[in-house]
């Protein structure tokens, strides 16, 4: 087991690489009453088209798979996995992504029996036709009140206009059409294909002893057989540079209108030295200017072209990326005009080295007030070690950071071709 | 189990709360007002937070004051309304490093709270008004956002089932005020509204921390000082029993989802004995995925992505939350109700009180160790004016017993059905 230190954040990881290949963190926080869990597979919504393990034939799987599975991996023959976590006193859940799968749990108690519950009911899967048929109804209605949410219609409406093969554009959990399509035989190939150790990953923070945990957890993997390992051949359509559709008008039945610019991201030249510090920049410079203390958040304020849901992201992973601006707006057309002005503004802008100073503050208490939470560190943890960057080392490079850094990134960053908008308009009544 | 430590400290005009604690990378601060709900003043209060946080006497402009917050370590600045039984708290929160995590001293506690006291305190004035220009755009802001409340249907239905169910009682009242209200709010009686917020409203301050008790109270001490002191008000808070004859409400918009919500009353509140065998009434019938409401409507008849339940604390209420098709109105809401029947013919086991019990504890131990979490568990003492304390709730659930649910169940009776659901010869 390798235990490693990091002295500024107080914090010591444990870890071990299984013989079967799955990946075990171990992160002790005695001071907390709660435990947290999380058994994630590298294995998303984008991942459609793939080689099922030992067979030489590429397959296209139906949209919504990886979710529905999230769905039914719950449900055994003879019950319900939510039950055995309530008889132990914890609370379980799960989450499907664009790029991974997440089982997890939190407890205060009996965290032995939770963890052993864990990983049996993940790598012990039972799909039949009729519990399949079954799972159609719940995940319609989940799918239909998505629909209802423009918000998420919105967001996913952006995505949509950026990406023109990617299936990043697909819906994570399908549509009431395409889930129709899945069978139990489908749910084990993707299963199969998937859920293999040596595509998983274990992580638990809070409240337990590593030593006694970490050989809990090798000896329940060792009294289980799994195929050898082999690398998993996912395949993804390329994508064009330029957007799909520049501008894109949902309308709904809504009061308010929204409008969201987005910024399809060029990832083909990350490498896993120079992902960490891109994401990062990305997220400052953007905090800088369209935060409330920022000087474009400010215009738009005075303008009159948003309110307090005005908010932004940026998501980068290995084959797709992409940033988000916007919220509720009364003049979509003036909102987006001035949102991609100052957008293509940034590469003339400069930074005074005091500016530079309290960026670098702002991110580095932004992380420790992350490290306050168990779910944060340990999803974090995950989906940054997919992407071969240690969420622990995220404040010594913030440290490392320099404004030149900062100010190549934003000369190159935004050209016309990679801007999409989505609006949610009122429908007429 | 670790025990929270509280220290009160009666100060001039407030009590001081202070919480040390060993768990986080980050300290707490929470400033609470507290008001009983009056629709007189109630948008005047969803929309002075607004305009609080646009300009201070010391900080021309929003912007000006977000700098200094993030040159404090990007210290996290948030202020809410919420309605809390028949109360209105309006929230100052704000989290910032602990200096033990930073190189150097930099002393983030007393400038994050002198930060705080600019905000409540020192608003940018002009004679005896709030800046107009400020407060005539905050109007708008606030437009919009009652306005996109309407658009989360989830939240729109659960506002219409109180409005329904709660007719006559002042809980009906919307936390975020009302658009037609807005006309009549000047920067002159909106400043007026203010003064008399500061003079009369209940006045809280919760520090938590790695931090010397003594210590924060004279930081504190030195750094808000409100000339006024009210008389901590008593909970006024109403009950009303359920009507004899359950009402109805269905409602139609252009959706894809219908949203059915039943609202029952318990008379049960935060401090009452019972209020122990509430959770875990709630837990066994609505609270987990393993209640019955998930078990039946979800797993069983595939109805519904979630049907839950939640009480609240102060009001004395239950209220369940489903989204179906619209097709499924009168089946879900007999499957609801047919659970409903089962709790209170007893048709719950020995070993799902003792399973729930567990969910629960486990429930408040995690929101326990959440700080923002604590703080509200906290106050529900000074809204209840009941010195029950999270530890002591806990134990009182651990004690809960089968009969003690059942007699929970026989007092909880359903007030109203509302359903918002699709047009008629809308599409499928």
């Amino acid at each position: 087991m390798k235990t490693t230190n990091y002295e500024q954040i107080q914090e010591t990881l444990y870890s071990k690489k299984l013989e079967n290949g799955l990946e075990v963190y171990l992160l002790p926080k005695r001071e907390m009453a709660k435990t947290f869990a999380v058994f994630t597979t590298e294995y998303g919504s984008i991942d459609q088209t793939f080689t099922p393990l030992g067979k030489d034939e590429q397959v296209t799987v139906p949209e919504g798979i990886a979710h529905f599975l999230e769905h039914k991996l719950f449900e055994k023959e003879d019950r319900d996995v939510f039950q055995d976590f309530s008889k132990q006193g914890a609370s379980p859940n799960a989450f499907t992504s664009f790029t991974s799968t997440a089982y997890l749990f939190s407890a205060t108690s009996q965290i032995s029996e939770n963890v052993q519950t864990l990983l049996d009911f993940v790598q012990n899967p039972y799909f039949s036709d009729e519990s399949v048929e079954k799972e159609k109804g719940i995940i319609a209605q989940e799918i239909r009140m998505y629909d209802d949410q423009p918000d998420w219609r919105s967001f996913f409406g952006t995505i949509q206009s950026l990406f023109e093969e990617h299936p990043v554009k697909i819906d994570i959990a399908g549509t009431v059409d395409s889930i129709q399509d899945i069978t139990k035989e489908d749910l084990y190939t993707c299963y199969e294909t998937f859920y293999h150790p040596s595509n998983m990953t274990f992580f638990l923070a809070g409240n337990f002893d590593p030593e006694t945990m970490m050989k809990q957890i090798e000896d329940n993997q060792n009294s289980k057989s799994f195929a050898p390992p082999e690398d998993i051949k996912r395949s993804y359509p390329s994508e064009p540079t330029e957007v799909a559709n520049k501008h894109k008008v949902i309308e709904m039945p809504v009061s308010v209108s929204k409008c969201l610019v987005g910024v399809k991201e060029d990832t083909s030249s990350l490498t896993k030295d120079t992902f960490l510090q891109t994401d990062m920049i990305k997220s400052m410079v953007l905090d800088h200017f369209f935060s409330k203390s920022g000087e474009y958040f400010e215009k738009l304020y005075k303008e009159d072209l948003v309110d307090d849901s005005f908010s932004f992201e940026t998501h980068l992973h290995k084959t797709f990326g992409f940033t988000i601006l916007g919220g509720n707006t009364r003049e979509p057309e003036q909102f987006q005009k001035r949102v991609k002005e100052m957008l293509h503004e940034l590469k003339e802008r400069d930074l005074t080295d005091e500016e530079f100073e309290r960026m670098k503050k702002k991110r580095i208490g932004q992380f420790l007030r992350s490290m306050n939470s168990l779910e944060f560190i340990a999803t974090t943890f995950v989906q940054y070690r997919h992407l071969g960057i240690d969420l622990f080392q995220v404040l010594p490079e913030i440290e490392k950071l320099t404004k030149q850094d900062v100010m190549n990134h934003i000369q190159n960053w935004i050209s016309e071709d990679r801007i999409a908008v989505c609006e949610v308009r009122p429908s007429e009544a | 189990m670790s025990t929270i430590e509280e220290h009160v400290f009666k100060q001039e005009g407030y009590h001081l709360h202070m919480i040390p604690t060993k768990k986080y990378k980050t300290n707490t601060i929470s400033v609470k007002l507290k008001s009983p709900l009056n629709r007189e003043v109630i948008t005047k209060r969803a929309l002075l937070p607004y305009v609080l946080q646009q300009a201070t006497s010391n900080y021309p402009s929003a912007r000006s004051f977000r700098t200094a917050l993030d040159s404090l370590y990007g210290a996290v600045l948030s202020v809410d309304s919420s309605k809390k039984g028949e109360d209105h708290v309006m929230t100052f929160r704000m989290e910032l490093p602990n200096d033990e995590m930073l190189s150097g001293d930099e002393s983030l506690l007393k400038q994050g709270l002198a930060l705080i006291n600019e905000i409540i305190f020192h608003p940018k004035v002009e004679g005896e008004a709030l800046d107009k220009a400020i407060v005539n755009r905050e109007k708008q802001t606030l437009t919009q956002k009652i306005k996109s409340l309407k658009d989360d249907k989830m939240s729109y239905a659960n506002t219409r089932l109180i409005d329904e169910m709660c007719k006559e009682e002042s809980y009906r009242f919307h936390v975020h005020g009302y658009e037609e209200d807005l006309n009549d709010i000047t920067a002159e009686n909106l400043y007026e509204y203010y003064q008399d917020m500061l003079s009369n409203d209940d006045m809280d301050v919760y520090v938590q921390g790695n931090l010397d008790p003594n210590e924060v109270q004279q930081i504190v001490q030195g750094t808000i000082k409100r000339q006024s002191a009210p008389n901590r008000s008593e909970n006024k808070t109403t009950q009303q029993d359920a009507p004899s004859e359950v009402k109805e409400i269905v409602e139609r918009q252009n959706i894809q989802q219908g949203k059915l919500h039943l609202g029952y009353r318990t008379s049960i509140r935060y401090g009452d004995k019972d209020y122990y065998a509430l959770q875990v009434f709630n837990g066994i019938f609505g609270g987990f995925p393993s209640s019955k409401l998930f078990m039946n409507v979800r797993e069983k008849h595939s109805l519904a992505y979630y049907a839950a339940s939640r009480f609240e604390s102060h009001k004395g209420l239950l209220l369940v939350f489903s989204g179906i098709d619209p097709n499924d109105y009168e089946q879900a809401k007999d499957i609801i109700e047919k659970q409903m029947d089962a709790m209170k013919a007893g048709e719950f086991s020995e070993e799902d009180v003792q399973e729930t019990k567990q969910l629960v504890v486990n429930q408040l131990r995690e929101t326990m160790d959440n700080q923002h979490g604590l703080i509200e568990l906290m106050y529900h003492q000074v809204l209840s004016g009941s010195k029950v304390t999270p530890n002591e709730i806990i134990e009182n659930v651990e004690r809960v017993t089968h009969e003690d649910v059942l007699q929970v169940a026989k007092k909880v009776a359903l007030d109203t059905v509302y359903f918002l659901t699709k047009e008629e010869g809308g599409n499928e």
